[in-house]
């Protein structure tokens, strides 16, 4: 934006010799300037940027939920490739919409640097000089008065000073020239131009936050840790300029988690009050802190914060193989499926011999089997049970894609039937082991224990970007609630030694009510003899204004 | 008092209010009928420039009928009993918003879900419009905004009345008082704004009408300038709910102060439109109706954005509408 700036604003005489070529582009470019920085495509763009801000609202993003994503892209085979092609899956990204708020911002600028020069100028430069016709001006008031031009003037001045006015005072002898010119407000153009380049503050924190920032998640079962760095992440969402020897080496294990679940009223079921207690250290031979890690109570440690976002069950899950050697162990997160936390999860064993072993299903908190179907009553687990199917063969692991811990490809496996070749399933409950068949090994539940999703971020420039917006909104209630106006009051004698009061009132918002102010203002100049001249006579000029 | 007697109490403040609201409406309706013939606007000479007298602060003045065709004793009676029922029907619906806070357990602000948040912002356009009606010139507006609060309240009764119930864990925080209340008193005066705007459009179609409800309507420019004071009222302070309390709290709670979540996404949206609104009144060839359509599309993004989003979006973290989601849910791809 700054690299059209000096050009657009290169008002230097043209040399003699130009060629014509030179001049016309000249003109064009700056054509192009002033109807980019016009009002009017402000406007346009303004529109337009919330017009193509929608389709974020309505298509899933890749960067707020890729999961969700990913599936609508499944869904939709035929509109996938036009919605990748236009960037449809990350609009905020995209470089449509980028140059919407790019071309807004130079816009904004455009418009505003001219009005800081004049700003700049008014600022130092005294009320204009009364109009000749006062009559002419939206709010007029007229009224005689037995008292001098001078006296008149004189309390007019102070009248208008006590009321905040820039004051300009001629004391002309000819008829009209004798007036007080008065100006107030200055404080509005100065609040609509911070309001602008607030606007551009908070569009260099949001960048920098997105540049310069990461966030990412990770799922934490109770008794595990957690250090970081980039392949400890379960999703890592880096910024394009975020440097991975910039984390903070912080680490923490998470000791306990809390929840209490709600057994009676309308939100029967719900859960609340997680509390995530973590022992964490701030660096690698930093001394051992304790932190309650609740939701809306983020952790800070350094520009990075951890925060709780998410919550489920860990079955504990061993498996021994056909040879009876222990090949798997632990607590195994499972994602929940609905508000009752029945959960969907995979266990693969690859080193189980003779075969590798897959299991997949389901974990129930509270377990109930009604009509013969499995039923989850609450996400409390008051009888954890597990119900899982098993399969041997290749898990395809070894394919050298990443795979999801959370699916089982079961392309090139077998599914474990009972020998007479019923269905066969792994239903377990704590404490109980289950022979596979064929030999296949042994799985025991061990238990259940709880995960909590972590997310971890850190976002430079957001105590700038939150400036930006505080300081955006000062300028807009400058801009908004103060009334920039003028006043002009001017006293003629006329034959007879009458002396004529004109005061002429300008709005210069759009708000417009400068009549009120008028009244007072004649109010205060008439504080003394209003009784003796009866009422101002609205909007009538003397006649020797009328022309 | 027991929980469950505010709850009560809640709900037949509420249904009181509905009948006291309607009787309202049903007094201000008999004050349009009676003053049906009475010339309600005299069109005044035009002069070359529209001088305003001195002294008529209110910008409806010049529309009063003229003292010589006073309005019935009817009409007066039933346009003073309206204001006088609007008033108890406002302080009924303050005790049922109390009684919502104080039945919840620990007690809490009137706005966690759906039906408390129309509740509540259905208030202050009921209370916005009693405290502005004589600075802005609005008494006139009366029974629209009666009906307009009486419609939405039975909405609210009808579709979206949940029982009390505790806050989900990433509610229960003290930037729900701060930025909810905010977006409700945005809410409540950007609708307000919004009625003024239409009543500008039908206004200016036909100005010189001299009978009937549209006549006792104050000229365009002052609805214009009533409806820009309630739009510059609201939207700083929608400024502030929207993008400063939000993403404050989305920072504490959610970890990222802009998720682009669709509520934020429409949120953001409404603002800019409304930015447009208060830069298109400063535009050539925008000012007048270009701007008053404007603050109708802004009204229409906030309510949609209000009812829309909850009810037909599945991706927001702002659904309140239901509570089928657990309190917090894992997101994101999660292959390792």
């Amino acid at each position: 934006m700054t690299a059209t700036l000096p050009e657009a604003h290169a008002d230097a005489p043209e040399p003699p010799d130009r060629r014509t070529g030179e001049l016309t582009a000249r003109e064009l470019g700056r054509w192009g300037w002033r109807q980019l920085t016009s009002m009017r495509t402000a406007l346009v763009l303004l529109l337009l940027l919330a017009l193509a801000a929608i389709p974020g609202s309505v298509i899933p993003q890749e960067g707020v939920d890729s999961l969700k994503t990913s599936r609508w892209q499944a869904q939709h085979p035929d509109l996938t490739p036009i919605y990748d092609r236009l960037g449809l899956f990350s609009v905020y990204d995209s470089a449509w919409f980028a140059a919407i708020y790019m071309l807004l911002m130079i816009s904004l600028v455009g418009c505003i640097i001219p009005r800081l020069l004049v700003y700049w100028r008014a600022l130092r430069a005294q009320p204009p000089a009364a109009p000749r016709h006062l009559s002419r001006l939206p709010v007029h008031v007229y009224y005689k008065t037995d008292e001098a031009p001078g006296e008149v003037l004189a309390r007019a001045a102070a009248v208008l000073k006590e009321r905040g006015y820039r004051l300009r005072v001629s004391t002309g002898s000819t008829a009209g020239e004798s007036w007080v010119a008065a100006e107030r407000g200055y404080l509005r153009e100065a609040g609509n131009l911070l309001f602008h380049l607030a606007v551009v503050v908070v569009l260099m924190g949001f960048a920098t936050g997105g540049l310069f920032g990461y966030k990412g998640g990770v799922i934490v079962p109770v008794g595990t840790g957690f250090t970081n760095n980039p392949t400890q992440y379960d999703d890592l969402d880096p910024g394009s300029l975020f440097d991975a020897d910039a984390m903070e080496p912080f680490r923490f294990t998470l000791d306990r988690f809390d929840i209490d679940w709600i057994d009676s009223g309308p939100r029967q079921g719900m859960a609340r009050g997680f509390n995530a207690h973590l022992t964490y250290y701030e660096d690698l031979d930093a001394p051992a802190k304790t932190y309650d890690l609740r939701v809306n109570h983020p952790l800070s440690i350094g520009g990075t914060q951890v925060f709780l976002i998410g919550h489920g069950y860990a079955p504990v899950i061993t498996v021994r193989d056909g040879n009876g050697d222990l090949v798997y162990g632990g607590p195994t997160p499972f994602l929940p499926e609905d508000a009752g936390f029945r959960s969907f999860g995979v266990v693969k064993v690859p080193d189980a011999r003779p075969q590798p072993i897959g299991l997949e299903g389901l974990f129930f908190p509270t377990y109930l089997e009604v009509n013969g179907d499995p039923v989850n009553v609450m996400g409390e687990a008051k009888n954890p049970t597990i119900s899982m199917l098993a399969y041997t063969g290749d898990l395809g692991m070894d394919d050298g894609d990443g795979q999801s811990i959370y699916e089982l490809d079961k392309s090139k496996l077998t599914q474990l039937k009972k020998a007479d070749g019923s269905m066969f399933r792994v239903d377990l409950q704590p404490g109980m082991t289950v022979d596979l068949p064929n030999g296949a090994g042994t799985v025991t539940f061990e238990g259940v224990t709880e995960w909590t999703r972590l997310q971890i971020s850190r976002t430079p420039g957001m105590h700038v970007t939150l400036g930006g917006v505080v300081l955006a909104l000062i300028g807009l209630l400058l801009s908004l609630f103060i009334r920039p106006r003028r006043v002009w009051v001017r006293a003629d004698v006329s034959e007879g030694g009458v002396t004529h009061v004109d005061v002429g009132g300008l709005d210069r918002s759009t708000a417009g009510d400068v009549e009120a102010e008028v009244s007072q203002v004649v109010a205060g100049l008439r504080q003394f003899d209003e009784q003796a001249h009866g009422p101002a006579q609205p909007g009538l000029a003397p006649e020797k204004e009328n022309s | 008092m027991t929980n469950q007697a505010w709850e009560t109490l809640s709900n037949q403040a509420v249904a009181a209010a509905g009948v006291v609201y309607f009787l309202s409406l049903l007094s201000y309706l008999v004050q349009w009928a009676s003053l049906r013939h009475v010339p309600g606007y005299v069109p005044v000479e035009r002069t070359t420039s529209s001088r305003v007298a001195v002294g008529a602060g209110a910008p409806a003045a010049p529309q009063e009928p003229p003292a010589a065709e006073a309005p019935s004793y009817r009409a007066e009676m039933t346009g003073r009993l309206g204001l006088l029922l609007l008033a108890l029907a406002c302080a009924l619906h303050l005790v049922s918003l109390v009684g919502r806070g104080m039945a919840a357990d620990p007690n809490r602000v009137p706005w966690g879900n759906m039906y408390e948040f129309t509740l509540a912002g259905t208030f202050v356009v009921a209370a916005m419009f009693l405290l502005t009606r004589r600075r802005l010139g609005l008494a006139w507006a009366a029974p629209l905004v009666v009906a307009i609060v009486l419609t939405l309240l039975m909405v609210a009764v009808i579709w979206l009345y949940d029982p009390v119930a505790p806050l989900t864990e990433a509610l229960n925080s003290y930037w729900l008082v701060i930025h909810v209340v905010s977006a409700i008193i945005a809410t409540g005066t950007f609708t307000l704004g919004g009625l003024c705007s239409v009543l500008y459009l039908v206004k200016e179609r036909r100005p010189d009408t001299r009978v009937g409800f549209l006549s006792r309507v104050p000229q365009p420019p002052a609805l214009d300038r009533a409806a820009y004071r309630l739009h510059a009222f609201a939207f700083p302070v929608w400024t502030f709910a929207v993008l400063i309390t939000g993403p404050i709290w989305a920072h504490q709670a959610w970890s990222s102060y802009w998720n682009w979540d669709p509520k934020e996404v429409w949120a953001f949206i409404t603002w800019v439109v409304y930015a447009a609104y208060l830069h298109a009144r400063a535009t050539a060839g925008w000012r007048g109706r270009n701007a008053a359509y404007l603050a109708l599309l802004g009204v229409a993004t906030l309510w949609f954005n209000f009812i829309g989003i909850n009810y037909f979006s599945t991706n927001t973290q702002h659904g309140y509408a239901s509570i089928s989601q657990p309190g917090v849910t894992p997101s994101g791809r999660l292959a390792k």
